[in-house]
């Protein structure tokens, strides 16, 4: 009963070693030219949606709340940390060309400058006030925190105050990343519309070091940012708080009769989970280059939520694993790579057909392999569920639930 | 000697159909006490009202010394007031051992940020093995709780009970389902239970509240229609008419 907190998740040891090996695998081979820049961000960007599909373990897997909005805080995060790095890249530019007028520029003049920059594509030449913390980097980092924190937290305190769930919480989850992307469409957001945010693979500041070291910056803090959050998550779902949470998932009625408050740990989960998806979004963009309100498409979050079951639901690994297979195999089916297949009468091009071999694949894993990938493990591990078609075990004696059981 | 829970007047009604209809019932702090009554008497919905699932029309509900009004607080603040209660179908949770299940029921701080600094102390354990002990699971500790038979689960509900340490215990058919030398275990446990706590059991078997041999309120269409000793209800004529369906 006393067992450490190691013992008691085995998985964590091994998925930190095999993380620390994958980055100094990808370190080594970027240093030799083994793999391309891009193919770098790529992986970076891999490890960023690893972490948004954890974050979407915990509360889907572990909670048992399906939540198809998680993408917008992603993408939330993305736009407080791109607000900053389009600012303070435009102040330099702005600052420089100034510089050859004559005249030294007064604060004002360099303002008005940026502004003209950043929005003369929406033809505004203001500074929206949401933008009014953008010249700083601390009060934008605590922005990538603190606004998907404060909406999540008041969704939803909304959602679960009423005791919305199951399905109807999913709706309501996808109707808010579709109103957010709908908004932030508009020219007079203050985001610039559909043009969204770019150049934010350029750090202010940063011109003489090149891209090949920023991508690989980026890559280590995405790692480390999922190896961290691997720890935390582990440790939150080892413990109590983890009991609880699926005791929620499996019977909330019954935990609410033994004296928890079962709204309050859904809002704790569903802002925890928000929190670390904006982290998560706010590496990613910039090693994106560019964010858009396309990026809290109802679909991006329905993306995640396959990740996760065909990774396995449940299990921490099983996100990360379903992530990363599906986000890779994914670039490189619409990279155009894969070979088409001729059929005679039709040519199978993977630019296209990859979705239909996704959805496929999602239908198989739901009907054939509920556990997902990482099921895989519990079979070479010998451990098996009996398969009672969804029965309970038998009433009294008779039955042969110990038989059953060990099975 | 004052009351434990005293409720009194109450009503409910679902779509004008009154389920409880000024309803009046009381129990002390130590007692034993079965509820009896043909189908839609009202018995479930009682335990509703006083674990806080459902909010009555009129009437009031008060527990404890401050006679604290339970219409106002949350299921989760009810439970914490003291009020445990046990459903008809065993709940416990499968996917996990019998010590989690047990761990989850302990009184604790039961606030998300609270439970997440929580560590086990020995105190903890010793409890635990405690309550296994009572109920005779302490063999099955480490086992999930979906792996244990019928009976073995609903015991294991009730030590989730006593390790919440409530005042007041709502039990809701605990035999049923029970092969014959669960049910005098069961009562057993019920009886002994019921010396430093109160305990109501709702029950459709006679046999089984006779055993009990405790105080029995019959309810019939949301009101008391009979109290006292089995013996005593069940000579009473409108007792007779009510179960013999002349009512």
């Amino acid at each position: 009963m006393t067992r450490s907190f190691l013992t008691r998740t085995p998985s964590l040891l091994i998925f930190i070693t095999c993380l620390a090996i994958f980055t100094i695998f990808v370190t080594l081979a970027a240093h030799t030219g083994l793999i391309s820049t891009s193919f770098v961000k790529t992986l970076g960007k891999t490890l960023c949606l690893c972490l948004a599909a954890l974050a979407m373990d915990l509360i889907w897997g572990y909670a048992g709340i399906l939540s198809l909005g998680h993408m917008a805080f992603f993408a939330l995060g993305g736009y407080m940390i791109g607000m900053w790095l389009m600012y303070a890249r435009t102040e330099e530019i702005v600052v420089a060309s100034l510089m050859n007028s004559g005249l030294p520029a007064t604060p004002e003049e360099i303002q008005q400058g940026i502004a003209s920059q950043i929005f003369g594509v929406v033809g505004a030449s203001d500074l929206p006030t949401i933008w009014s913390f953008a010249h700083s980097l601390p009060l934008q980092l605590i922005l990538v925190v603190a606004l998907p924190g404060l909406l999540a937290l008041i969704f939803g305190w909304l959602a679960f105050r009423s005791r919305v769930t199951g399905v109807y919480l999913s709706i309501l989850t996808q109707a808010m990343t579709l109103a957010l992307a709908l908004y932030l469409f508009q020219n007079d957001s203050g985001l610039r519309g559909n043009n969204g945010l770019s150049g934010l693979q350029n750090l202010p500041g940063l011109d003489a070091v090149s891209q090949d070291s920023i991508s690989l910056w980026f890559f280590w803090a995405s790692a480390a940012a999922l190896g961290l959050a691997y720890l935390t998550l582990s440790w939150i779902v080892s413990g109590k708080f983890g009991s609880v949470i699926r005791a929620i998932r499996d019977d909330e009625a019954r935990v609410r009769f033994l004296g928890y408050s079962v709204e309050g740990y859904k809002l704790f989960v569903f802002t925890l989970t928000a929190v670390i998806v904006a982290l998560a979004g706010a590496l990613y963009y910039p090693q994106a280059g560019i964010i858009n309100p396309a990026e809290l498409a109802p679909i991006a979050s329905i993306y995640l939520a396959v990740w996760v079951a065909i990774g396995g639901r449940g299990r921490l690994y099983g996100a990360v694993i379903g992530a990363a297979v599906v986000s890779l195999l994914s670039s490189w089916f619409t990279g155009g790579r894969a070979p088409s297949i001729p059929l005679g009468f039709m040519t199978i091009n993977w630019v296209d057909w990859w979705q239909v071999l996704l959805g496929a694949a999602f239908v198989c894993v739901t009907l054939f392999a509920p556990k997902g990938i990482g099921g895989l493990f519990d079979h070479f591990a010998g451990l098996h569920s009996p398969d009672r078609k969804g029965a309970p075990l038998g009433p009294d004696q008779g039955s042969l639930q110990e038989k059953e059981a060990i099975e | 000697m004052s009351q434990l829970l005293e409720v009194s007047g109450v009503t409910v009604s679902f779509d004008g159909f009154r389920a409880i209809n000024n309803l009046t019932f009381s129990i002390g702090p130590a007692e034993l006490r079965a509820i009896i009554g043909p189908n839609g008497a009202g018995k479930s919905t009682f335990m509703d009202i006083v674990t806080g699932k459902t909010k009555p029309n009129a009437g009031t509900v008060t527990f404890g010394e401050k006679s604290t009004s339970l219409l106002k607080l949350s299921e989760a603040k009810i439970a914490r007031a003291g009020v445990g209660r046990k459903f008809q179908r065993p709940t416990v949770f499968e996917d996990q051992t019998v010590t989690e299940n047990l761990t989850l029921a302990l009184k604790a701080a039961r606030s998300p940020w609270r439970v997440l600094a929580w560590r086990s102390k020995p105190a903890d354990h010793t409890r635990i093995a405690e309550l296994a002990q009572q109920v005779g699971l302490s063999d099955h500790l480490p086992r999930k709780a979906g792996e244990l038979s019928h009976g073995q689960k609903q015991w294991l509900e009730i030590a989730m009970l006593l390790a919440q340490e409530p005042r007041l215990l709502l039990v809701d058919e605990p035999a049923a389902g029970m092969t014959l030398a669960e049910r005098e275990k069961t009562t057993e446990l019920l009886v002994d239970i019921a010396k430093t706590r109160a305990v109501v059991v709702v029950e459709h078997d006679m046999e089984f509240v006779r055993r009990l041999n405790c105080r029995v309120t019959v309810l019939h269409e949301g009101s008391v229609l009979a109290e006292g000793s089995l013996d005593h209800v069940t000579k009473n004529k409108d007792v007779i008419d009510v179960y013999l369906g002349r009512g």
